[in-house]
């Protein structure tokens, strides 16, 4: 049962982009315009072995981070984390998305609540590279949705928002992705 | 409960991609449709001039759409092989700065003159960004005619944007600097000596010719786009500005502090009162005025000195601040001159500030403190609205003629459009990848063309053929005559293409000048025909009065030039004859080619460094007996007596 839940996004996925590629094209389209739109792949699609690995990619490649990117893909912003950037992400590990309370977690990856996925998502984005050694306490990052992640340092150790920490930092080509335990959520006003 | 994660992940995955799939093929027309839009058959003209700055290579490069295809290049602040510009005599001093003599600027924004808001397309301005410049081309020759340095600024990067009537042509500065007599401080004394201005450069009606009339002393942020008014707010100008902080090291965090920067609001008609009313302060600096004749075909330069200075924290009520989420960068006035549609790059929404409000703002002091001594306006009272969740990194927005915005997103690498009463998002577009600017046809005046939206990107990555580590930079063209905009054409451009115009075909391509009247050609040393052909000896300068047509050149010559000469070639082409330029050069030539109009004199400088004959010729395949088009100079030891002796054909006997 648990490998079918694991396996089942890979597949319908696959589905969808075979159905992108090879479905009929919609009425009035000629055949071509079909792979036209399969061609115009936005800046994640694009084929590189040989470059540093973007921040979109690390996180892929992490099985710490599954829910993050699957949050990621559901919010639109795939193409956004492949972007020149630059990037601070802070990047919730699957356990940290895991303390959320369920009610909360469960209303965020509804449909109708893709907004507000998104502005959670955007809270852990700050355009521009922030080193945890550039880092001050009491310093605010004022996020991609506008409200602020505030940082505190005691006695050498970090903390944002007075508790969630951070775990590992991983430079990346487009920025730098600091693991952190808990999920950022955006103060209401 | 982590099953149910991954379900409703995949889920929400699947939705997601669905969406996306069918957005996409919306987005691109099918792949006929476009061919059909874009193609413009053999012999048949594009509908529009697109003039696309090269950024950092400090030429325009000029394209016609929808084809995508180039057609010039205009070499503005670099020199430019392809013509001789910076290199021949003749051109050379349009790159004079006080600086000294610069081969190659930055070139990031234009604007077209206008008429009464709309697009007259008699010239088109260009800033250099480095060294600050602003440039004016005449579009009846595409050539540069005139460069006016900017004192008192550093990164000329907030300008060349004009008033409805062109009355002036603006300039701001990114880098504020220390200003007046003491520059060496220290960099951290940034918040008590550095200054930021907006300067006010006034455009002659007739001639064109620049004018550094006054420059507005500011706070020291970093203003970074502008917009003139048009109809009713045509006596106000809008500058962006970020940095607010007023930080001098690491922007990447420390110009990100503040919640809000501001939208500076300038009345120049205010400022220009205060100007003729000698209100300003007077003083002297030292700055390039260069100008390039179209009679002479040659440039020269003027050292100006006189520049007045209008500070608004003495002289009051002319400029005030709006406060704008983010480092705002985009800061365009709508068609109607109503609205002003402010983009913080780092923000996740559009400002739009209502210029009504704006007036009613003032009028009641609606005031939310000051800023240095500059009243700031409470952001609630000058708001029309915010558009919400437009995308990620609003950077730039253009109109159409129904009321509608476009607005370029770098981080999340779309176009966004939105009507801009309603505020509501009426479509989006992805870019490839990550665009800058945008350009709609005359969408930055009263009268928008419309039709297409180019895109301008930053990255290219894998949309063309690979070469190298250096890739072609890209536009990306879309239709946006329907209700939903389509992808069209990618097409390669020639440097960065930061920012562009967009002008229909006829109001330029009817004034275009097809050759230079011989006779009214007043460079000094012109041979206006090959009975004026001569060779002058002013003590060691050596001046060769030559001639060019199909397809000799008189004299080719020519002995008597010693060791120690400088030879100055003045090549005249006395062709009358649309499209029929002549090219020049001489073996060891150290200012490279040259290449010369129908009716135009330009001059390679040269300097013997060996003893004996050297070859010249044409460079331009000109005719059928192109390769016969060539000649000899000889070079005898210093102190010779070979007489001085020129000939094209019969060697005369007797010098």
């Amino acid at each position: 049962m648990k490998n079918f839940i694991f396996i089942s996004p890979i597949l319908v996925l696959a589905c969808a982009l075979w159905g992108c590629t090879q479905g009929p094209p919609a009425s009035g389209e000629s055949p071509s315009a079909a792979n036209d739109a399969a061609l115009n792949v936005g800046q994640s699609g694009v084929q590189d072995d040989v470059s540093q690995q973007n921040i979109l990619q690390i996180a892929a490649g992490s099985k710490d981070h599954s829910t993050l990117v699957t949050a990621v893909k559901a919010a639109g912003l795939v193409d956004v984390l492949a972007n020149a950037g630059p990037f601070t992400v802070f990047a919730p590990t699957n356990e940290a998305f895991g303390k959320l309370p369920k009610e909360t977690l469960d209303g965020l990856l509804k449909p109708e609540n893709k907004d507000a996925l998104s502005d959670i998502l955007e809270y852990h984005v700050y355009v521009g590279v922030i080193k945890t050694d550039q880092m001050r306490d009491g310093q605010k990052l004022n996020q991609v949705n506008l409200k602020n992640v505030v940082v505190n340092v005691n006695e050498g150790k970090i903390t944002l928002n007075a508790g969630t920490n951070i775990i590992a930092s991983i430079p990346a080509s487009n920025g730098i992705i600091h693991v952190v335990d808990g999920v950022l959520l955006p103060p209401e006003k | 409960m982590k099953k149910i994660i991954y379900l409703i992940g995949g889920i929400l995955a699947v939705i997601a991609i669905l969406w996306q799939c069918k957005t996409k093929s919306a987005a691109t027309a099918s792949a006929s449709d476009a061919a059909e839009k874009v193609y413009v058959s053999p012999g048949k003209h594009d509908e529009f001039y697109n003039f696309v700055s090269g950024g950092f290579n400090g030429q325009m490069s000029v394209y016609g759409l929808p084809s995508g295809r180039l057609l010039k290049i205009i070499p503005v602040f670099s020199v430019f092989p392809e013509n001789g510009y910076g290199f021949s005599d003749e051109t050379r001093a349009m790159l004079n700065t006080s600086r000294g003599w610069l081969p190659w600027d930055d070139e990031h924004h234009m604007s077209v003159s206008e008429t009464n808001g709309e697009q007259d397309a008699r010239w088109i301005f260009a800033n250099a960004n480095n060294t600050p410049r602003i440039a004016r081309i005449d579009l009846s020759t595409f050539r540069t005619v005139e460069i006016l340095e900017i004192p008192n600024s550093a990164g000329n990067h907030c300008s060349p944007f004009i008033t409805q009537n062109t009355e002036y042509v603006i300039a701001g500065t990114r880098f504020s600097i220390p200003m007046g007599a003491q520059q060496d401080v220290a960099i951290n004394s940034y918040k008590d000596n550095f200054k930021g201005t907006l300067s006010f450069i006034s455009v002659n009606p007739e001639s064109g010719r620049l004018k550094l009339a006054f420059q507005i002393l500011m706070p020291g942020m970093d203003f970074d786009l502008s917009r003139g008014g048009k109809g009713p707010s045509a006596d106000w100008f809008f500058f962006s500005c970020y940095n607010s902080e007023r930080a001098n090291t690491l922007l990447e965090v420390n110009a990100s502090q503040n919640d809000k920067d501001f939208i500076v609001a300038v009345n120049w008609k205010k400022a220009e009162e205060y100007m003729k009313a000698g209100k300003g302060v007077r003083s002297k600096s030292h700055y390039a005025h260069n100008i390039y004749d179209e009679k002479k075909h040659s440039a020269s330069t003027t050292w100006e000195e006189d520049v007045l200075t209008l500070d608004p924290t003495v002289l009051k009520d002319f400029v005030y601040l709006m406060p704008c989420p983010k480092s705002p960068h985009g800061c365009d006035v709508d068609p109607t001159g109503k609205f002003i549609a402010a983009s913080g790059k780092l923000a996740a929404v559009i400002p739009v500030f209502s210029f009504d409000k704006m007036l009613q703002a003032i009028e009641s002091k609606t005031y939310d403190g000051e800023y240095q001594g500059i009243p700031v306006l409470k952001y609630e009272a000058v708001l029309h609205g915010e558009v919400q969740k437009p995308g990620l990194g609003p950077l730039h927005t253009e109109f159409d003629a129904n009321g509608n915005a476009y607005t370029s997103m770098f981080v999340s690498s779309e176009i966004v459009k939105w009507n801009v009463q309603s505020l509501q998002v009426l479509d989006r577009v992805p870019t490839y990848y990550s665009i800058g600017h945008l350009c709609v046809p005359g969408g930055d005046t009263r009268k928008p063309w419309g039709k297409y939206v180019i895109a301008y990107n930053k990255i290219t990555k894998d949309r063309f053929l690979p070469t190298g580590p250096e890739l072609t930079q890209s536009a990306q063209l879309y239709d946006i005559s329907g209700d939903k905009m389509k992808l069209l054409l990618d097409f390669p451009t020639i440097g960065e293409p930061h920012y562009a115009n967009a002008v229909p075909a006829e109001l330029i391509s009817k004034n275009s000048v097809k050759i230079y009247k011989l006779e009214e050609n007043a460079h000094p040393y012109v041979a206006k025909g090959e009975g004026q052909a001569k060779v002058v000896r002013e003590g060691n300068k050596v001046h060769v009065y030559m001639t060019a047509i199909r397809s000799h050149l008189t004299p080719d010559n020519i002995e008597g030039v010693r060791m120690g000469d400088e030879v100055h070639f003045h090549v005249t082409n006395l062709e009358q004859d649309w499209d029929i330029p002549h090219g020049f050069t001489i073996r060891g030539s150290t200012n490279g080619e040259t290449l010369i109009m129908p009716g135009e004199t330009q001059t390679i400088s040269w300097k013997p460094d060996q003893v004996g004959v050297t070859p010249f010729y044409c460079t331009d395949f000109c005719s059928a007996l192109h390769q016969e088009m060539q000649g000899y100079i000889r070079v005898s030891p210093a102190g010779s007596n070979i007489p001085l002796k020129y000939w094209t054909g019969d060697e005369p006997q007797v010098q």
